[in-house]
């Protein structure tokens, strides 16, 4: 049953052969046995969760709900849920009950979706590694002194582990692409505006999207049809036709062109995982697409562009959590400016801090024009090109990191080094475009490699037919880490 | 760009993070780390280029200037203790 696909559970579970409070108990005692090890999930409740199985068994009873009904899905602890303690991975919010939901949470609810925990991650999705989260870090289940990548590192790991049968993420540099290539799963990262950002605690709000995390791209399709949609409690949602993101899964790929950027082939990309991307291209071909060289020549400035915007935003969305109306408070102060300063330091972790450091410095009087103006400049180079590609191509490809999972602490203290491992995801998010990362192989070591799928604007359903007619025909989505088998 | 130990207490200062000396030391070395990472992009020639914000260069969505929230002000309250007739509680700002 951990190794169904969503809709097989759906079947399972119109059908009687499974109730969703029985499926769930399954999972909430994998998570039991398993998450004290992985450390995937910052918060479970097995009684909201199990309310909600509940609720899902009488709507399914009466023969109503829809494709994710009674399902069990993690959520990370990024987006606030009614009831739930939501602390993106801070000690800044360690004790906050959020008295709300996102609207991706509301979307999963009025589906009928379980919600079964709160996934771990990067303290305010600041890290590639998950290894700066204030509730420790998190394991990759395929090695165990690996890291998951970050900062959706929680719900790769329970998605890989079958600790869910789906999971959410966000990416605002790569953090739901870059942990599922790591974990060995399926992630996408929409268009930016596509899935609404209300109630999805903000690090880069330019930047900031919500995605699904899953087993295949199929998954994938219908947990996009319930996270997307307008949203006007969130003034970047973009207004546009409903759209079935699994109405072209089976479309055949003859006369597809993939473009692929020699910038994505060069030094620093890892051998073991430039035979993967080659064969998998080769699978490609085979399926009757062609190939054509494309060129993205400024996309090597995509890091120090990312390391001046993203920075500059999360020091003012993060300027919020002040000791005042939720979050931590110092227990000792003198006065405001004093209980400002005491709480922040104490509640933010170091990544948090150099961050806001960064962000208020670039934004700093004298130096906004050199940093930041100068970094909103070079983002439209890079956005322009991707469309100056996507003239000569459909879709684009590449691998999604440059290596498979490092090990844990091997980057911790060199900020520079981290920030380097999302080279082939940042100037996607830049550029506002939707990116996905799909299973493609094993690495030397055994490991993981993902494959970069990059789409045109508003292409997802495209997107999601290249990967799954890859998963037609290949079985790399299929295989999972060998010491969490059930 | 030459990044001195007082900047470094100044952009914590306007950021309001508390920070000890051997803090600020380390925050000082890893930012020129990161900041010679950053000098790259100081380089390219973007005469001429428009700022990009966001990604769809959409234009801000209005909407009636009318009261669409309840209000909730109890609910929202209930995220922290420091709380007395209905109003947050911080140290004194007036003397």
């Amino acid at each position: 049953m951990i190794n169904f696909s969503l809709l097989q559970l759906g079947d399972a579970l119109r059908s009687k052969k499974i109730s969703s409070v029985e499926l769930t108990q399954l999972y909430l005692d994998r998570i039991a046995a398993l998450n004290p090890e992985l450390n995937a999930y910052i918060t479970v409740n097995e009684e909201m969760t199990l309310a909600q199985a509940r609720a899902a068994d009488a709507q399914l009873k009466q023969g109503e709900g829809g494709a994710l009904t009674g399902i069990p899905v993690a959520q990370k602890d990024i987006f606030c849920a009614a009831g739930w303690r939501t602390t993106c991975g801070s000690k800044m919010l360690s004790n906050f009950v959020s008295p709300y939901d996102a609207h991706v949470i509301e979307q999963f609810n009025r589906a009928g979706a379980v919600n079964l925990g709160k996934t771990n991650m990067d303290e305010f999705a600041m890290g590639s590694s998950n290894e700066t989260s204030y509730f420790g870090i998190v394991k990759n289940p395929w090695n165990h002194k690996t890291v998951p990548g970050g900062s959706s590192g929680g719900s790769a790991t329970a998605v890989a582990a079958r600790l869910c049968a789906a999971a959410t993420g966000t990416d605002t540099g790569g953090s739901i692409r870059q942990p599922a290539a790591l974990c060995g799963i399926s992630g996408l990262k929409p268009t930016y505006g596509v899935v609404s950002r209300y109630g999805m605690i903000a690090f880069a709000s330019s930047l900031d999207q919500a995605g699904p995390m899953a087993h295949s791209a199929e998954d994938l399709a219908l947990l996009l049809n319930v996270m997307a949609g307008f949203d006007e409690r969130d003034s970047t949602s973009i207004k546009c036709e409903t759209t079935d993101y699994a109405q072209d899964l089976s479309k055949p790929l003859s006369g597809l062109r993939i473009g692929l950027p020699k910038e994505f082939f060069a030094a620093g990309l890892g051998a073991d995982v430039a035979r993967a991307i080659e064969a998998s291209i080769a699978e490609y071909r085979k399926l009757g697409a062609t190939v054509v060289d494309v060129s993205l020549p400024n996309s090597r400035l995509s890091i120090p562009v990312y390391y001046v915007l993203a920075p500059a935003e999360a020091s003012s969305n993060l300027s919020r959590f002040d000791g005042v109306r939720y979050g931590y408070r110092a227990p000792e102060y003198t006065n405001l400016a004093d209980m400002y300063e005491k709480s922040r330091a104490q509640g933010f972790g170091e990544e948090v801090k150099r961050r806001i450091m960064i962000g208020t410095y670039v934004l700093s009087h004298g130096y906004y024009d050199a940093y930041y103006l100068q970094a909103q400049k070079i983002r439209r180079l890079i956005a322009q090109d991707f469309s100056d590609a996507f003239k000569q191509c459909d879709v684009i490809m590449g691998p999604t990191t440059p290596t498979t999972a490092f090990n844990l602490g091997e980057k911790g203290d060199d900020p520079v080094q981290m920030y380097l491992s999302d080279i082939y995801t940042i100037a996607v998010n830049l550029a506002g475009l939707p990116g996905m990362s799909i299973p493609a192989g094993l690495g030397d070591s055994g490991m993981p490699i993902g494959l970069q799928i990059i789409g045109n604007y508003f292409d997802e359903a495209r997107m999601l037919n290249v990967a799954h007619q890859y998963q037609q025909v290949t079985d790399w989505h299929t295989r999972m880490p060998q010491h969490v088998k059930a | 760009m030459s990044l001195s130990i007082g900047d470094v207490y100044k952009i914590a200062r306007l950021a309001r993070l508390g920070m000890t000396e051997q803090e600020a030391e380390e925050a000082h070395t890893q930012l020129l780390s990161i900041f010679s990472l950053i000098a790259e992009m100081q380089a390219v020639d973007t005469t001429g280029i428009l700022p990009m914000s966001h990604a769809q260069d959409l234009t801000q969505r209005l909407r009636e200037d009318v009261v669409t929230e309840k209000d909730q002000r109890e609910l929202f309250q209930s995220t922290t203790s420091h709380i007395k007739n209905g109003l947050y509680l911080v140290p004194q700002v007036i003397e």
